[in-house]
């Protein structure tokens, strides 16, 4: 138990003023702008606003820069700062269908229909350190694509699962209409059994690690689930919002978006055949390693509704959702370095109590 | 043609259900291209608009510039149920002309100045006598602009498009 203590202000004030004093390292270096965190420690970004749960990429660079760069601090926060925003709506359900595709890759189909474009990934470098990018003052501007001057709209592209759903040879994802009972963990906490909609919530904005450990552990046996990535797709997306004084919807922007569908073993009862099932993982931006471990962890908590037996800890849904949020962990964890005082003077005296008594118990 | 991203008019219906009319197709249209527009951009388009329309009346706020954040909703697996991703900041603004045109502007981000101009642009633009040409001198070249903007994007990836070939194990037939 943490009892409340009082003092330390001066203390705590110069602490901070220290911390102040850190943050900006050697003065002799020049200051990072916010506008170069946004742009050349973008992957930074990106998590912040996933984890975060907040697309805003000047208040994730700012929190990030406020934080020296500890990206949970910086997660903690965005997560603060958007409880002084008020709601204003929801937006329409995104059409991933129609992303203007910088990337699009399949691990199941070579000749997938669209073609299969790599874009901007570390996928096939060698992993050496380039020495180039200390090279200070020497200014080596990357060599720049060529660019084509194509005037053709962009073009929707169907997804992977689309094709094999059609062919029944995939669970198909069909819209239900659920009304106002979508799960929204910002207005109501989690509950158990959580169904699909709270869980994915929760896991989109759960830590990468958290994930990325169980979605490993998923593969190496502990609920396997036999997953191929069906597709992975990263570009831009429409954002549409149905607003009040207007009859009809409007656009109000664009987000970034990684989707990946996994592909997983299948399985048939008697009034269905044989078919593959899904998992479903969705990260802002370039969060491609976090969109990956959501769509294996999504599948592995499908285990009960797929009639699998759950007996491994990425299938526990209680033990992955009350776990997966790092703002929740490290708060717990790290309020462990709080004054504890009260609360170890009440352990010692009952331990120095309980040794005494042996110890005459012995004499 | 298709403007960065935004969907096609023939799929989008009104609240009821409606397809939209012309009128509305427009306003959706020069609304999308207003909350991708910087504030160079919007302010470029109204000295263009007020060119033509000349002094008007300063609008009356309905709703000041407000900044807040929606919902952005998924599908699991991009085509099933609904499900609740995670917030986006937005910011909107209500204003009206001395006529009694509602002008409104809802954009991503935090941009009170933005969204100011741009609900300003809306009401002007809903003019009965100059509405079409305001929108080709003021709207058409930017929405090419943002059209051209996202292309580009896309085709940045075009020459990283890769064709993976599968070996066949052993010995190939002669």
């Amino acid at each position: 138990m943490y009892v409340a203590v009082k003092g330390g202000e001066r203390a705590i004030a110069a602490a901070h003023q220290l911390l102040a004093e850190e943050r900006r390292g050697d003065p002799a270096v020049p200051e990072l702008s916010i506008a170069q965190i946004e742009q050349q420690m973008s992957l930074a970004v990106d998590r912040v606003m996933s984890e975060g749960a907040l697309y805003d990429r000047d208040l994730a660079a700012l929190a990030i820069k406020q934080a020296r760069g500890d990206l949970v601090e910086a997660i903690f926060l965005i997560r603060a700062y958007r409880t002084t925003l008020p709601r204003l709506g929801y937006t329409l359900p995104i059409d991933t269908g129609r992303m203007a595709m910088r990337r699009r890759i399949s691990a199941t189909f070579k000749d997938v229909p669209g073609g299969q474009v790599l874009g901007p990934t570390f996928d096939y470098t060698h992993r050496l350190l380039d020495f180039t990018l200390a090279a200070e003052g020497a200014n080596v501007s990357p060599p720049q694509q060529p660019s084509i001057n194509n005037p053709a709209p962009i073009p929707p592209m169907p997804r992977v699962t689309d094709i094999l759903a059609a062919e029944g040879i995939l669970a198909p994802e069909v819209d239900i209409d659920a009304g106002d009972t979508i799960a929204d963990l910002t207005r109501e906490p989690l509950a158990f059994p959580a169904d699909r909609d709270a869980r994915l919530q929760a896991l989109a904005r759960a830590d990468e690690g958290f994930l990325l450990g169980l979605g490993y552990s998923t593969q190496r046996g502990y609920g396997r689930s036999h997953p191929f990535a069906g597709e992975i797709r990263m570009g831009a997306v429409s954002v549409e919002i149905q607003p009040e004084e207007l009859p009809f919807p409007i656009d109000i922007g664009e987000v970034e978006l990684t989707e990946c569908q996994m592909i997983n073993q299948f399985k048939g009862t008697a009034e269905t055949p044989p078919q593959f099932t899904r998992g479903y993982g969705l990260a802002f931006c370039q969060g491609e390693r976090k969109a990956m471990a959501m769509a294996l962890v999504d599948r592995s908590l499908r285990a009960a509704e797929l009639g699998e037996t759950a007996d491994s800890p990425a299938q526990d849904a209680e033990f992955v959702l009350c776990h997966c949020d790092n703002l929740e962990a490290s708060g717990f964890v790290q309020h462990l370095k709080l004054p504890h005082y009260v609360d170890f003077q009440a352990e010692l005296g009952t331990l120095r109590t309980l040794r005494a008594e042996r110890r005459e118990a012995a004499e | 043609m298709r403007e960065a991203g935004i969907k096609d008019d023939e799929i989008v219906r009104c609240r009821d259900g409606s397809p939209l009319s012309p009128a509305q197709a427009a306003r959706r249209r020069w609304l999308a291209v207003l909350a991708r527009a910087s504030l160079a951009e919007l302010e470029a388009i109204r000295g263009a608009i007020e060119g033509v329309i000349g002094d008007h009346a300063p609008p009356r706020l309905l709703r000041q510039p407000e900044i807040g954040m929606t919902m952005l909703r998924g599908r699991m697996g991009g085509t099933g149920q609904v499900f609740n991703f995670s917030e986006i900041t937005m910011t909107r603004c209500t204003l009206q002309l001395a006529d009694g045109r509602l002008g409104c502007a809802y954009m991503s981000g935090r941009k009170k100045n933005e969204a100011r101009l741009a609900a300003l642009i809306d009401a002007l633009l809903q003019d009965p006598d100059h509405g079409e040409r305001l929108i080709a001198l003021a709207i058409d070249p930017l929405s090419a602009e943002q059209a051209a903007r996202a292309r580009q994007r896309v085709d940045k990836s075009a020459p990283t498009k890769v064709e993976f070939f599968t070996l066949v194990r052993g010995e190939n037939p002669a």
